[in-house]
């Protein structure tokens, strides 16, 4: 069969086949990879091939060139990097020809492959004509050669990194991309594909940025584009200026006026999807101003790399009418759809931000707003009024707020009761839960509720808790707040009505329209913090909750045939019934005289957390998981009993890659059984060591379970000591090898250096433990031979001088481990390196306590060794 | 339409609960991952060495020590050795011990300083010297909210509240309730104050292997930090203090020799600076007297008076012998079997006797004291005999004392090209 029917047949209606196409692709792939390329570019450039096949065959390529999945995407690079350069060719041609076919989705998908191939040869200095000959001759190309072209250099920026491009070609790129913007393009669709790879080529700018002319023409050209009587391009330029209001904000200051003016009159006449993007871009311009100034600290004389150039506080006498101007564009059921964004959405989260990048200066602002409003007959008006308030509590501070709050408090709590509407009403409670959150607790010096209002205040809190979905979803969050605020407070004026809070909850919980709103998750969540937050007092209560939730977990095991659609209902619910278990658990865990209540229970709430592990869901395993370290930090020793049921469970928790959140969490439960079952602990370790170091060496598992799989190797030598000899000659040269990419890791950016510390901080808890196991045994002398590279590691680190405190904490304790366990067979290697005792003062004169004290006690064991 | 990828409604909450409840569970686990580390850190080490690694080296399980510790007599006679590399762990353990076997044990913890009779190398170079104040040396211990003193034979001196770490039932913030610590002092009468002249162990880090110039940098840096050194309270019974403590070159000689001090002197102490705390005899700390920097130049009798014949205190063994307290004892002389069945003495007796002078004799630099009269069995109150130095000191002290102009004489006046000794004056 030809490949035309078989592209076709992939397509079909009829499941059979479908089935058979898709098998025969695979196999044409598996069998000839050059031809099966080579037929499918060829399909895909054929103007006389139905458009359906052409579409599927470039779709076919492109995934045949790159993965979501990080190892099979490394596998396709080099595939196609290996191929004959005369197939290669071949298929570069086929593409570019495409490009000039008349049918649109012929040259689209050919643009998307032909980024890609860039994508993974431009790095390699391959295929250094590309860009060169796609400009070529761009002005004389017919409008929809120009589009393709245009889009095509989109993708490629989008899909290659800045560096891979000379600034030459750079330039040559931005030339044609903003000359297909300007107005004077005759086609609107050359416009908008030039708009959009703008977009994706203003990463690619920095150096035009910094150049005044082309800086100028690019925002001018960009600033036209915005009044484009077409709404794509108006809405692609706006998302130019989103994009330019991060990458360049300290070049902004000139275009600003201008810039208010566009948005401006966007958010009050354009089309909702365009007056949408000038919101995000002023949302976006306070996200830059709340960094900068948060890295002032509150000191202005404080570095930061860019200067604030408070373009929000400059803009807010007119910025904050205008954005209050959105709040009364409300869509009429926005609250029962999760997933609504709309102009007085937007333009209310936008109205938080300024509020948490001006602070103080919002209020008055705001206020006649609020007052003219909040009383109106229309609902819109009393709801946008309540929004406003709701949205500015964080940002100014509490001596603005209070005096404000106060007089607000009785309103609200008399229109959640009494307003008609539920708009009202569901903002009200919501704007409730952010005075609580913001406005109340501990760390204040004065808090707007009392013992005398929190009576009425909960009591409006519970009976709102009735009302309907949305409306008690966040009343629940209010309340969420509420218990919050009252974090380890003894005499919490809540302790009275704790058995009616739990209730009404779980109440809550019982609701037939539960599933709406997310108002169950609400609940369970309201009903975590609760305990969380609870006291001695209500311990006992808290006892009695146990034995409830557990038989509600009892009772989703036994409900069987479920349809699938019920069945996630029911996997959702064990969800949510696990981590509330969880709370619980760790609530009574913590105290001794709790923790006996608790006891009586074990057995029982590990059978269920077994049975709830055989429906095999990933979600309800990771709550289960969760719970079971609380299980096993509140038992201690006497978690071998279970142990053996469990192990299975532990085992499929560690190779869960896929769900890499499951894995880690169960990296953590790891680490409580060491500590319960401290050496009885050694029966269950070949396999646990056996899937750790597996995992470690996996390129498939996320990296971030990494840093913590290390932590737990030392968690492991500690419990069992110098049990953990026979794993030495395998864990301690991947830990070297670790060490060694953790401090050549360059550290281009932020997160790359987070993570950086993350796996240093693992691998030197991993150390630790390895050398406190090891301490008092003769077979300690076996670490010797690693102790140089150890010393070179934190050599390293210590020259680097890019470590975190977390970081510094544990690698001093790793030297006091060294020469505690090793004495003078460390110290002595440790005079030799002069990093190491420079490192020790520093870390003795830090202001850091914890620092501090790791210092005095490594000194003390350094001190110990050296005079042995 | 969804809001952007970046944005979210502020009317959404920014964390759901289960993203904090593994946070929550993240933290608990590293704190606890933290906290079995410092219990691991606090165990004592017992430094391996790849020469002589037996199994005797290693540490004790804690429960066996304090089984031992309070176990029968015949036991106690190996509880030094079997005690040493775990004793830090067992200081509050030891402190729950009641009566005899609290004092057996608490009177073995003491380091005792040898009596100087001659002068060792390198005084200037490897020597702290300080003025030892006049008084009962004891050993503090601060736990459990409660501070208690201990004279060398192990009996109570004092049971007070204190600002040391958990020694008195207020809230102390600085450190958790099972904390410790332990204090070599000397009680001083007159204004009721405990001179600390070593630590021992400081917030369940113990300094037993740390050398004395650790040992007094910590002590000096710590003690006045924990509020031990202000005035008496409601909780802090008694003031501690610390002495002024001097490189032994002339000048810190001269300075804890005659420079007057707030308290009353009695001779003065040698510290090596390289040397561990080491329970029992040691060479590595020297005691030093003269009639001039100390009213008990002398030994007295029980009376108070220095009897005309040198008395010495031995320890009848076994066998009849008469030994020194030293590790491993002197033997003085013996005693004859009728002599003992007589007197109904047992091994392990403390005897008084009265030396000859003519008798004794010096030996290749070793004491012999010949003829020993018998006076009395000796006072009950005391744990030990006389060691070999502090006999020979004696004896020294009645015929030709070492005096102070000879330990200076020892000392070489700083040459001009050495760099300049600046005095560490701790505490001062």
């Amino acid at each position: 069969m030809e490949v035309t029917q078989i592209l076709l047949n992939a397509q079909a209606v009829d499941a059979a086949v479908r089935k058979h196409a898709e098998e025969s692709l695979k196999q044409f792939e598996e069998q000839n990879l050059p031809v099966f390329l080579l037929s499918l570019s060829n399909e895909l450039a054929n103007h006389e091939k139905p458009v359906d096949s052409r579409k599927l065959a470039g779709l076919i390529l492109k995934n045949a060139l790159d993965s979501k999945e990080q190892l099979r995407k490394t596998e396709l690079v080099q595939r196609w990097l290996s191929l004959d350069v005369s197939v290669k060719s071949q298929v570069k041609s086929c593409l570019l020809q495409t490009l000039s076919s008349p049918v649109p989705d012929a040259r689209s998908t050919a643009s998307q492959v032909i980024a890609k191939i860039a994508g993974i040869e431009l790095p390699q200095k391959q295929w250094p004509e590309l860009i060169t000959s796609l400009l070529s001759n761009i002005h004389q190309l017919q409008p929809h050669v120009k589009q393709a072209t245009l889009e095509t250099l989109g993708y490629i920026c989008e899909e290659v990194s800045p560096q891979v491009v000379d600034q030459d070609q750079v330039n040559k790129i931005l030339t044609a991309v903003v000359q297909g913007m300007n107005a004077s393009e005759g086609s609107a669709d050359v416009r908008l594909a030039a708009t959009r790879a703008l977009y994706n080529a203003l990463g690619f700018s920095q150096t035009n940025f910094s150049n005044d002319m082309e800086r100028d023409y690019i925002m001018r050209v960009v600033c036209e584009a915005t009044l484009s009587p077409d709404v794509k391009i108006r809405q692609a330029a706006f998302e130019c200026l989103v994009a330019i209001s991060s990458t360049y904000y300290d070049k902004l200051a000139s275009y600003m006026q201008d810039i208010f003016n566009i948005t401006s009159k966007a958010v009050r006449e354009d089309e909702e999807p365009v007056g949408l993007q000038a919101i995000e871009f002023w949302s976006s311009i306070c996200d830059e101003e709340i960094d900068i100034l948060d890295e002032y600290g509150g000191d202005f004389t404080a570095d930061s790399d860019v200067p604030c150039y408070y373009f929000i506080k400059q803009a807010l006498p007119a910025l904050v009418p205008m954005l209050l101007e959105t709040l009364l564009k409300q869509e009429e059921d926005q609250d029962q759809d999760e997933g609504a964004w709309n102009l007085a959405m937007a333009g209310g989260t936008c109205l938080g931000l300024v509020a948490r990048t001006v602070g103080d200066d919002i209020v008055p602002l705001v206020m006649p707003f609020i007052q003219e409003n909040i009383t109106k007959p229309e609902w819109r008006q009393r709801e946008a009024a309540t929004y406003a308030f709701g949205s500015i509590l964080e940002g100014p501070s509490p001596d603005k707020l209070i005096p404000v709050v106060n007089v607000a408090l009785n309103f609200m709590l008399t229109a959640l009761m009494k307003d008609p509407n539920n708009h009202v009403k569901d903002t009200t409670a919501w704007t409730l839960g952010r005075i609580f959150e913001f406005l109340h607790g501990s760390t204040l010096e004065t808090s707007v509720i009392t013992n005398e209002n929190c009576q009425q205040i909960l009591t409006v809190l519970l009976q709102s808790m009735k009302d309907v979905p949305n409306v008690a979803e966040k009343a629940c969050g209010a309340l969420y707040f509420l218990a919050q605020g009252y974090e380890d407070s003894p005499g919490s004026p809540l302790s009275p009505y704790f058995q009616d809070i739990i209730q009404s909850l779980l109440n809550v919980t019982h609701r037939d329209d539960a599933g709406e709103s997310r108002l169950r998750t609400a609940a369970y969540e309201t009903l975590n913090e609760v305990v969380r937050t609870s006291t001695d007092e209500t311990a006992p209560v808290v006892t009695q909750l146990l034995p409830v939730i557990m038989l509600e977990l009892h009772q989703t095991l036994e409900t069987q045939k479920l349809s699938s659609d019920d069945r996630e209902k029911q996997n959702e619910l064990q969800g949510l019934l696990c981590g509330c278990l969880q709370v619980i658990i760790q609530k009574l865990g913590a105290s001794e005289t709790t923790k006996y209540a608790f006891m009586q229970y074990a057995d029982q709430i590990m059978e269920l957390f077994l049975r709830v592990f055989a429906c095999r869901n990933a979600t309800v395993h990771e709550e289960a998981m969760l719970a079971i370290g609380a299980v096993a930090y509140a038992v201690g020793g006497n978690f071998l009993k279970y142990m053996q049921g469990f192990y299975p469970y532990l085992e499929m928790g560690l190779q869960n890659f896929q769900e890499y959140q499951v894995c880690a969490i169960t990296v953590g439960v790891v680490g409580d059984l060491c500590r319960a079952l401290e050496e009885k602990i050694l029966p269950y370790c070949d396999g646990i060591m056996t899937q750790l170091l597996k995992n470690l060496s996996s390129s498939q598992l996320h990296r971030s379970v990494k840093p913590p799989i290390f932590s737990c190797l030392g968690d492991i030598a500690l419990a069992i000591g110098e049990n953990f000899e026979k794993y030495l000659i395998y864990s301690m040269p991947m830990l070297q090898s670790a060490a060694e990419l953790s401090s050549h890791a360059v550290a281009t950016d932020n997160e790359m250096l987070d993570y950086a510390n993350q796996l240093r901080n693992g691998i030197l808890e991993a150390y630790s433990g390895i050398l406190q196991g090891f301490k008092n045994c003769p077979k300690a002398q076996l670490l010797v031979p690693y102790v140089p590279h150890i010393l070179q590691f934190l050599d390293k680190l210590y020259n680097e001088k890019d470590m975190d405190d977390a970081v510094m904490k544990t690698a001093v304790g790793v030297l006091g481990d060294l020469a505690d366990t090793l004495g003078t067979h460390a110290s002595t290697l440790m005079n030799q390196s002069v990093a190491s005792i420079e490192f020790l003062e520093e870390c003795l004169s830090s202001d850091d306590p914890s620092i501090k004290e790791s210092a005095e006690w490594a000194k003390m064991a350094i001190s110990r060794a050296v005079s042995v | 339409m969804p809001p952007p990828e970046v944005r979210r409604s502020i009317k959404r909450s920014a964390v759901s609960d289960q993203q904090r409840r593994r946070e929550l569970a993240l933290l608990r686990q590293t704190q606890q991952r933290s906290d079995s580390q410092n219990r691991a850190r606090r165990l004592a080490s017992s430094v391996f060495t790849l020469s002589s690694s037996s199994s005797s080296d290693l540490i004790l399980p804690d429960k066996d020590i304090l089984t031992r510790a309070a176990d029968s007599e015949e036991h106690e006679a190996h509880l030094d050795e079997s005690v040493a590399p775990a004793r830090e762990l067992n200081v509050v353990q030891a402190s729950k011990l009641k009566g005899r076997e609290a004092r057996q044990w608490f009177a073995r913890q003491l380091m005792l300083p040898e009596w100087m009779i001659d002068i060792p190398p390198k005084l200037d170079r490897d020597w702290y010297v300080f003025a030892r104040p006049a008084g009962n040396r004891c050993f503090v211990v601060s736990s459990n909210g409660t501070t208690i003193s201990r004279l060398r034979n192990g009996s109570v001196l004092h049971h007070f509240p204190s600002s040391l770490p958990n020694g008195s039932r207020t809230r102390d913030s600085s450190g958790p309730a099972s904390s410790y610590c332990v204090l070599d002092c000397i009680f001083h009468e007159p204004d009721q104050t405990y001179y600390v002249i070593d630590m021992v162990c400081w917030r369940d880090y113990s300094l037993y292997d740390c050398t004395a110039e650790f040992r007094f940098f910590w002590l000096n840096s710590k003690l006045a930090e924990s509020g031990a050194c202000n005035s008496p309270s409601t909780y802090h019974r008694y003031r501690f203090s610390v002495v002024p403590i001097y490189d032994c070159n002339q000048a810190g000689l001269h300075a804890a020799y005659s420079t007057s001090m707030p308290y009353t002197k009695d001779g003065v102490l040698f510290f090596n600076k390289h040397a561990h705390y080491q329970t029992g005899n040691t060479p590595l700390a020297l005691v030093w007297k003269d009639n001039y920097c100390s009213q008990y130049f002398l030994d007295t009798d029980s009376q108070g008076l220095v009897p005309t014949q040198q008395q010495v205190v031995l320890e009848m063994q076994e066998d009849g012998k008469l030994t020194t307290s030293d590790d491993p004892p002197v033997v003085f002389g013996s005693l004859e079997v009728d002599f003992i069945q007589k007197s109904e003495f047992r091994a392990g007796n403390l005897l008084r006797f009265a030396i000859k002078d003519e008798s004794v004799r010096v030996v290749d630099g070793k004491l012999e004291l010949g003829d020993l009269q018998f006076i009395s069995k000796s006072n009950r109150a005391r744990a030990f005999a006389d060691s070999y130095s502090k006999v020979f000191f004696q004896y020294a002290a009645r015929h030709s004392p070492l005096k102070i102009e000879d330990i200076a004489a020892s000392i070489l006046p700083n040459l001009p090209d050495d760099s300049p000794i600046v005095d560490v004056e701790m505490g001062s």
